[in-house]
This record gives C-alpha cells, structure tokens and sequence, in this order.
C-alpha cells in the first residue's frame, strides 16, 4: 500500500515536470489548471475543512495579483506614470530588474493578503453559516468596486503587468517559466495542507466544522485558529494571483482580479465538484472542471456562462457529495472505514 | 471639506427626497425576500436578476409602443410564472437544506438568467422612458422626477395589498403557517409543496412590480442584478424577518446612505460602498450579538 502511494505520488510528478515537453501546445492552459487546483486547494481550507463557505476568498487573490505588478513596476519606474500611459507608453525592465521585481513582489503577494486575512479575520470569522457566506461575497465584489475607482492602480481600465524582458529567450522559455512557477506552487501547497491537515491545526479544523460551540467549550481557541487557516489560505492565494497577473499579463479589476462571478464561483465548484472536506477531492475537481471548460467552452461559444449556471445548479443541488463522496460511498473500505456488512445489509432493508 | 454637497445645503434635501423615494423600492424587494427566507428558509441571489428580468419585461412593452408604467400590472402576472417555473424545476430541491446550498444553487440561476438577458436584449443600459415629468421644489432647487414618486407610491400600494392579503387570504394565512411550522400545516392539511410554490411565485411577482418601476425610473442592465440582491438581504437582516416597518425604514435609511455616498463618495464607488456597508453592518451585528452571548453566559 505504501509502495503503490509512492509510484502513483511520483507518476504524477513526472507527469507535471514532464507536460509541458509532451504537450507544448497546452503549456499555458496547464498553468492554468495549476492555478485552479491552488485555489480549489485554498478554498477547502475553509469550505470543507473548517465548514466556513466563503465566496470571497477571491479578494486574496486579487490583491496579490495587483501587489506583485505593482512592486514589479514600482521598484524601478513611476507607477502612476505607468497605469496612465495605458500600455502605450512601456517602460522596459532589463532582465535582471525583471526577475528581482518579480520575485520581491511574489513574495509580497503572498505576505500582503496573508496581514489582510489577519486584521479582517477577528470580524469576519465570527460571521456563522450563511451570514459568513453573503458577507464574504460582499468583500469580495466590494473589493473589484473599489480597486476600479483607484487611479494609481489603473482604475476600471486596468494596469498592464510587465512584459517578459528582451534578450533572454523567446516566449516559449516565458511560458515554461510561469509553467514550472505555477506547478512548483502547486506541489508546495499540496505539501503543505496535506502535512498541515495531520497535524493537530487539521484536527481543530475539522473540529470546528463539526460543532464549533463544543470545540470551544473543550478549550479551543477556535476563532485563532480560524484565522490561522484564513492566512495560510491567503498566503497561497496570493502567490497564485501574482502568478496568474504576470502570465496573463493584463490586471483589470471586476473581470480577472476580483473576479466573484468566474473564478470566485469556480473555486467553490471545483472543490464541490470534487468533493469538500478531502485531500485530493479539489485537485480533482480542478482536473475535471477545467478539462470540462476548456473541452466544451468552444462549444458553447458565446453560450459559456449559460452553460456554467446550469453546471453549478446541477453539481450543487443534484450531486452536492462531489466524486470523492461518491467513491467514498460506493468504496467505503478503500477510505480506511471499517464496514460491518450485516449492518450495512440491515440499513439497506430499513431503507 | 469642499464637497459640493457642504457648499450647498439644499443638495442634502435633493439627496434625502431621492434617497428615501429609492427607499421604499428597495424594501418592496427586501419584503419579498424577507417572505421566502422567513417560509422557505432559503436566501435568494438570483433576487436582483429577477428584479431585471421584471424591468426588461416592461422595457420591451415600452419598446412595443404600450406605455412602461402598465409593466407594474403585465410584469408580476409573467414573473409569477417565472418564479413558479423557477421552485419546480430547481428550488424544490433545496428547501428545508443547508443554507450554503440554496445560495449557491440561487448564484447559479442568477448567472445564468444574466447571461440569457445578455442574449435576449442585448448589454447596453436601456431605460424606459415614462413621460411623466418633473416636479419642483423650493424654488427650483430641488427637482423630483414624477416617475419617481409614482414608483414609490406604487410600492407602497403593493406592500399593504400584500400585507392585507397575507392577513386575510386563506393561501395568506396558509403560508404564515407554514413558516411558523411546515410540519404542523401539513398535518393541519396544509398542501405545503403548493404553498412554497406560491410563495415563490409572490416573491417574484413582487420583484416583477419593483423591477417595472425601475425601468422607468432608473436604468436596466443586465449585470446589475446583484446590487438589488445584497441590497434587499442587508434590509431583511438590519429590520429582521416579520418586522415590515423595520423593513420600510431600513429601506429607506439604505436609500439616504446611498445617495449620500454617491454626492461625498463619487458615483464610482457608490455600489462599493453598498457592498462595504453590508461588511460592516455583518461585523457590527456579530461584535453585538458575541456581547449579548457572553452576558447570558
């Protein structure tokens, strides 16, 4: 058993490494499964493990899409100058301030919402069930309001993030270099939920989503905790953005930044899809959603939205359980659950 | 401060006339929203997009020649249907579940109803002209359009014939039994099933009357049916279900905010501020609830 793991965890990964060689056509679309499985990742955190459904998680994302362009830019030219020349009048980053920029911003990206989530979270992650859901929504698309009122940031027209310097590759080795970015984040965040979710922080969690009120009567600090798994979301989320911001390569707030109505819904869908509260349900679920859209989107074309609102009506309220739920229910013992078969039988004859 | 609005005082009538005549549409939409969350227990996003669809069902009167003010008797009879359609084919589902899901389920319709809207009228901001002039006041310094305070009579009108239906009405009185306790009106021989269809069916019908009026008085886009949504629950959770002239007040106090924000603010942050003020009424509640939880302790 622990064997076959580790073929099937290193198959995976010489498959990751080895994508963007074996199918050179879809590097970018690849990247982008990446980033979906990360926010699909991010967003159980709080939707399958703690049992908070947020919509508005997609603010983290938005903000360290703008702060990591913003730095980019900021470290070496007029910001201002930049956002108001809309494009035509580009400065140009040498190689060297391209990748400094670029790193000093992710890293910021990553550490501004993270601060975000934490000054927000005392109010807000005492917010239960619904009212927690509607308020983040609100964040959420207050967030793209505002950003498309700021003038510094580009305002409603957006800000162009820099392009890929001269003189060191073409934009193949671009787009290989955003690939491995966004499938190293990736890996790294899988990681890093799967040790988190077997320590004691996973176990508070799950706690909290089962009754909240016990967990803390037993002596949980649950609303720290909270808040823990709100930045450690944030932070990833982050990273993500400014990745996603530079390989787009076009920051506009309402429809790629703070994007609730896409890829606000799309992380939420994902994990559903895949089945909430598990490991491997919102990587799956990113795998299938995306390959879903992007297989069938061209031919929906014009009609994609529609088809998206009849998805998430049909996934939410006729297979709320997601793959993994069903698999888990179909194979019990496969999910380490002891079954008794006369008492599995005697259910069955009551149902 | 050199706003415009502190340099003439009498901007702050003009600003609270338009705000409160705004309000009563606003808790027209809030009541229905309150009636199916108080029966159904579910919370409706696709609130707004209906709200739309009700406006676009005046808006092609108008654009067929039949004056856009009869929208308010055309618009609640289709909406009706619409909203009947809506609980057969999908809502049915998600009564008596986990909140989350009928929000999520509801964020999908109203997706989708957006994008249909896209498809059937196009995505240009339309408004259906009523010809009904303006009125002015104190020296011409204030001016209220006459469609507006026409929409807020009508509101009105539409409200207490509601309240008065659900007070006398045998369906009135079956629905306000079935939110009180849908088990014991089923056993009371209440067709439940029938009853949350109705009541659906109300809500959208009222979304089709406050929707008419908004073609006329405001403008109709397709993407703006979330606003309306935030809008209306903010209401329903600042007055609390059942409290209709908390709902009427809240309304109108939300419509003075807004047109406040929009003078001191500027009109591109006017929707931010609906949705920044939603976060902070949320976090106010919880901070006072967590105080009330602790001194019962």
């Amino acid at each position: 058993m622990k064997g076959n793991k580790l073929i099937i965890y290193g198959l995976l990964l010489a498959f990751g490494l080895a994508a963007p060689f074996i199918f050179p056509a879809y590097k970018l679309q690849i990247s982008f499964m990446w980033i979906l499985v990360i926010l699909a990742l991010t967003w159980d955190v709080q939707g399958g493990q703690m049992g908070y459904n947020s919509f508005g998680n997609i603010l983290f994302f938005g903000i360290g899409m703008y702060i990591c362009a913003g730095i980019q830019i900021g470290m070496f030219f007029p910001l201002a100058e930049w956002t108001s020349s809309g494009g035509e009048k580009t400065f140009l980053h040498t190689p060297s301030q391209y990748f400094q920029g670029f790193f000093v911003g992710l890293v910021l990206a990553g550490i501004v919402p993270a601060i975000v989530a934490a000054l927000i979270g005392y109010g807000i992650l005492g917010l239960r069930g619904h009212y927690f859901a509607i308020c983040t929504l609100g964040l959420g698309i207050a967030a793209g309001e505002i950003a498309g009122g700021i003038e510094l940031i580009g305002a409603g027209q957006g800000m162009t993030a820099p392009p890929w310097p001269k003189g060191i590759g073409d934009t193949e080795l671009r787009s290989e270099f955003f690939y491995f970015l966004c499938f190293i984040l990736m890996v790294v965040t899988f990681i890093f939920l799967k040790w988190a979710y077997q320590t004691r922080f996973g176990l508070i969690l799950n706690a909290i989503r089962d009754n909240e009120d016990k967990a803390e009567a037993m002596g949980i600090y649950t609303m720290r905790y909270k808040i823990i798994g709100w930045i450690v979301s944030a932070f990833f989320l982050g990273i993500a953005g400014g990745l996603m911001g530079n390989m787009v390569g076009y920051i506009e707030p309402t429809e790629i930044a703070f994007a609730g109505a896409t890829y606000g819904v799309f992380m939420v869908l994902m994990a559903i899809l895949g089945g909430k509260g598990t490991l491997w349900g919102p990587v799956i679920g990113a795998v299938a959603f995306h390959i879903f859209k992007e297989g069938f989107w061209t031919f929906f074309l014009g009609w994609q939205y529609v088809a998206l609102g009849a998805l998430i009506v049909v996934i939410v309220v006729f297979f709320p359980e997601g793959i993994m739920g069903w698999l888990r229910e179909k194979y019990p013992e496969k999910f380490g659950e002891i079954v008794d078969e006369a008492d599995r039988k005697a259910q069955v004859e009551l149902k | 401060m050199d706003l415009l609005i502190f340099k003439a005082p009498i901007l702050m009538v003009q600003a609270s006339m338009d705000g409160i005549l705004l309000g009563v549409l606003f808790a027209l939409i809030a009541y229905g929203m309150a009636l199916q969350w108080g029966v159904m227990n579910i919370i409706n996003i696709a609130q707004g997009e209906l709200v739309i669809m009700g406006g676009y069902i005046a808006y092609f009167m108008y654009t067929a020649g039949i004056h856009p003010a009869l929208g308010i008797i055309v618009s609640p009879i289709i909406m009706y249907f619409v909203g009947w359609f809506l609980y057969k084919t999908v809502i049915y589902k998600v009564v008596d579940r986990d909140l989350f899901i009928s929000i999520l389920a509801t964020f999908g319709i109203s997706i989708l109803t957006q994008q249909l809207m896209n498809f059937v009228f196009g995505a240009d901001v339309v408004v259906a002209q009523s010809n009904f002039g303006t009125t002015m006041l104190f020296d011409n310094s204030v001016t209220l359009p006459n469609a507006k305070i026409f929409s807020a009579l009508v509101s009105i009108i539409f409200a207490i014939a509601l309240v008065m239906y659900m007070k006398k009405s045998r369906l009135g009185r079956a629905i306000r039994a079935t939110a009180q306790n849908s088990r014991a009106a089923k056993i009371l021989g209440v067709d439940t099933e029938k009853v949350y269809a109705a009541t659906f069916g109300i809500n959208a019908a009222l979304c089709g009357v406050a929707g008419s009026l908004i073609a006329i008085t405001f403008t109709l886009h397709p993407y703006v049916g979330l606003p309306y949504t935030v809008r209306s629950f903010m209401i329903v959770i600042v007055a609390g279900l059942g409290n209709l002239p908390g709902v009427a007040l809240s309304g109108m106090g939300l419509g003075v905010f807004e047109e406040f924000a929009d003078y001191i603010l500027g009109t591109e942050f006017r929707i931010g501020s609906v949705f920044m003020l939603l976060v902070f009424i949320l976090v106010y509640r919880r901070f006072k609830l967590s105080r009330k939880r602790e001194y019962l302790k």
